[in-house]
């Protein structure tokens, strides 16, 4: 059926975005443009515009590029060109069309990753200027229905899944009871203060993930950790916001994670298998609440495993014997520099470590981060046949499993699995460790 | 033919120094004071360190990942910037007007390795060209500007080559040489040509960035 590709990717119809659309007018949207551009960015943003030679060779760093048969438009400076190029250019004067099209442009057709500005000569951040196509989509209310509905979640409940503070507590309590079946003596402490670490998840574990909070109670108790969980709002470190361009309530988020951690008076914050989150409680949501670093030490799950293994806290009975490649997350990888940490990890619990290439802080995105999945069903067919070269880089690793140390990634590389129909599983680096680590009789 | 020649050796070279020189140091000054003003968070995050370590990677021919990718287009980039810096500096001819207005002597490099160089230029410009037009990721990004600074760079070595070869009328191809030279002088503060002034800083917060927050390389 002829054209029948093009309408996976093309035309696709979000309610939010129709609906945010149908409600503009052009005096508006200049109003907003003018506002972002003259009170949230600066000369940074002028002399990025100004810079870009027009040479072409961020192309090869996206796999939106790479994957959408090369099409120009996919490429990182393609992507500016039709959204602030045309904004610039029309000095804000666009249509409700255009800012409908700019919002799926930069929130479906990037994963503000960054791999473009490690292949831009001069390393222009092509990730920060679709973010701020996002602001300005934000704040006209033309964001995809479903990550909107993820902001709506944050806003009332400081968590991204809409989860109940009981249901919290009480999902604790139910894996801390299951957990003992196993260990005993296991416990899940909540609100203990001056606690060395607080432990903090993203909300779609004790949503639907629930094991991956019983794995960790094993973890922390078998290492003999020194460890609390919240019971109030501010346990969840995922951040949605940041992505929708939603700042003020990314800031009340980090805001309330970072003061949940000073309540309990703990030493560090250890989040889970995370990218995103870390991204934003590591690098974004400090900046915004005035921090040059955050207020609280952040150790990623991969960092903090990479601790027990190598002080021996945890010990290895039998190491995992089919072989594994590993993907590495943009926001830890290439923004948190745990390359090394992570293949320590893996090559400490597995025997047969396969590296996919390009790999380390050039690997390709999982296509699913920087709040692209949760754009939502009606993108899904899009974010697969956009990510075609994850698949072949997937395939030619031949590995039997696939370790995601991140939720973004691992729900993405799942639907690529499936997708492409390759065979593989995935798994996080904890479902590795719970399998193979020594637990006390 | 002799008033032009007075004219474009005279008040229009100077004309030109002064725009390059104060329009480049406007935009400079300007990116200073403007992010003080509403971006201090970049004085906030540079780092020497990790800003000389990204730029010297990028210096390096072969130095990043993106260059080995494009093994071609990479020679001819730092072929094309070298001779395109080293024969305006020190061409014979020109350090002879150096030392005529100024007294400053200067070590030359020999007229058939400057020719060379000009070809190399020229013939780097046409490859542009081609790859602006042939590829297509290259041509859907390029405007009409992009065609017209390749020009504006380009003529002043057309125009050097043949003034210097004395093909036809001398004084009109080397009035046509001093004026397109001016005019790239005087278009670099304010075209794209400007990636001259503002690559280090870029690359720089780009190095800054990855390297002092996030741990990483940006090659």
């Amino acid at each position: 059926m002829p054209g029948f590709a093009a309408n996976k990717v093309e035309n696709i119809l979000d309610e939010g975005i129709e609906k945010g659309g149908a409600k503009l007018d052009n005096k508006q949207i200049e109003d907003v443009i003018k506002s972002v551009l003259d009170t949230e960015t600066g000369e940074r943003l002028k002399i990025y515009v100004d810079t870009c030679v027009h040479c072409g060779l961020c192309s090869d760093a996206c796999h939106h590029f790479l994957s959408m048969g090369r099409d120009p438009k996919y490429s990182p400076a393609g992507k500016v060109k039709r959204t602030l190029g045309e904004i610039f250019r029309k000095k804000g004067k666009v249509s409700p069309e255009f800012i409908k099209s700019a919002s799926i442009i930069a929130s479906t057709e990037c994963n503000v990753c960054r791999r473009c500005s490690m292949y831009c000569p001069f390393g222009i951040d092509v990730a920060y200027m679709m973010k701020v196509v996002r602001r300005i989509c934000h704040k006209l209310g033309v964001t995809a229905l479903y990550i909107q509905d993820t902001a709506h979640s944050h806003s009332v409940t400081m968590n991204q899944m809409w989860v109940k503070e009981d249901e919290w507590v009480d999902t604790l309590q139910w894996q801390e009871e299951e957990a003992q079946a196993e260990f005993p003596k296991l416990r899940i402490p909540l609100e203990k203060e001056g606690a060395e670490i607080m432990y903090s998840v993203i909300a779609p574990e004790p949503k639907f993930q629930a094991q991956l909070i019983y794995q960790a109670a094993i973890i922390m108790n078998t290492a003999g950790i020194d460890w609390t969980m919240p019971a109030t709002p501010g346990w969840d470190n995922s951040d949605m916001a940041m992505y929708t361009g939603d700042f003020e309530i990314m800031g009340r988020l980090k805001r309330s994670h970072f003061d949940t951690a000073a309540r309990l008076k703990v030493k560090k914050i250890v989040m889970g298998e995370c990218g995103h989150a870390f991204r934003s409680v590591y690098d974004v949501g400090n900046r915004w609440l005035g921090w040059k670093r955050p207020p609280v030490p952040i150790i990623h799950a991969l960092e903090f495993y990479y601790d027990l293994l190598k002080a021996g806290k945890i010990k290895i009975r039998e190491k995992y014997k089919k072989s594994v490649t590993l993907h590495d997350p943009c926001n830890v990888i290439r923004g948190g520099g745990l390359a090394d940490k992570s293949r320590y990890v893996v090559n400490a619990l597995c025997d047969n470590f396969i590296e996919m290439h390009p790999n380390r802080e050039h690997n390709y995105c999982c296509n699913a981060g920087g709040g692209v999945i949760n754009c939502g069903p009606p993108f899904k067919n899009k974010r697969m046949v956009s990510n075609k070269v994850k698949a072949d880089q997937l395939i030619a690793t031949g590995a039997e499993v696939l370790l995601s140390p991140c939720h973004n990634c691992y729900s993405g590389l799942e639907d690529i699995i499936g997708h492409y129909k390759i065979n593989m599983e995935i798994k996080f680096i904890s479902d590795i460790i719970y399998e193979v680590m020594e637990k006390p009789a | 033919m002799h008033d032009l020649y007075n004219f474009v050796r005279g008040p229009l070279a100077w004309t030109a120094f002064f725009i390059f020189i104060a329009g480049s140091l406007y935009r400079i000054i300007k990116m200073f004071v403007m992010i003080k003003k509403k971006e201090s968070f970049v004085f906030t995050f540079w780092s020497w360190k990790y800003s000389l370590r990204s730029i010297m990677h990028w210096l390096i021919p072969f130095g990043t990942v993106n260059m080995r990718m494009h093994p071609f287009m990479t020679i001819v980039t730092f072929i094309f910037h070298i001779c395109l810096i080293i024969v305006p500096f020190f061409l014979f001819s020109h350090n002879v007007l150096w030392d005529e207005s100024w007294n400053i002597s200067c070590w030359s490099i020999p007229d058939p390795v400057a020719d060379i160089m000009t070809i190399i230029v020229v013939l780097c410009i046409i490859f542009f060209l081609v790859r602006r037009l042939k590829e297509p990721e290259v041509r859907f990004l390029s405007t009409a500007s992009d065609y017209f600074l390749l020009a504006i760079v380009a003529l002043p070595f057309l125009t050097g080559f043949i003034a210097y070869h004395q093909w036809s009328s001398y004084q009109f191809w080397l009035i046509l040489h001093i004026l397109t030279g001016e005019i790239m002088l005087m278009a670099i503060p304010f075209t794209r040509l400007s990636h001259m002034l503002f690559a280090p800083f870029t690359r720089g917060y780009a190095g800054s960035e990855f390297g002092g927050v996030c741990h990483s390389r940006d090659w």
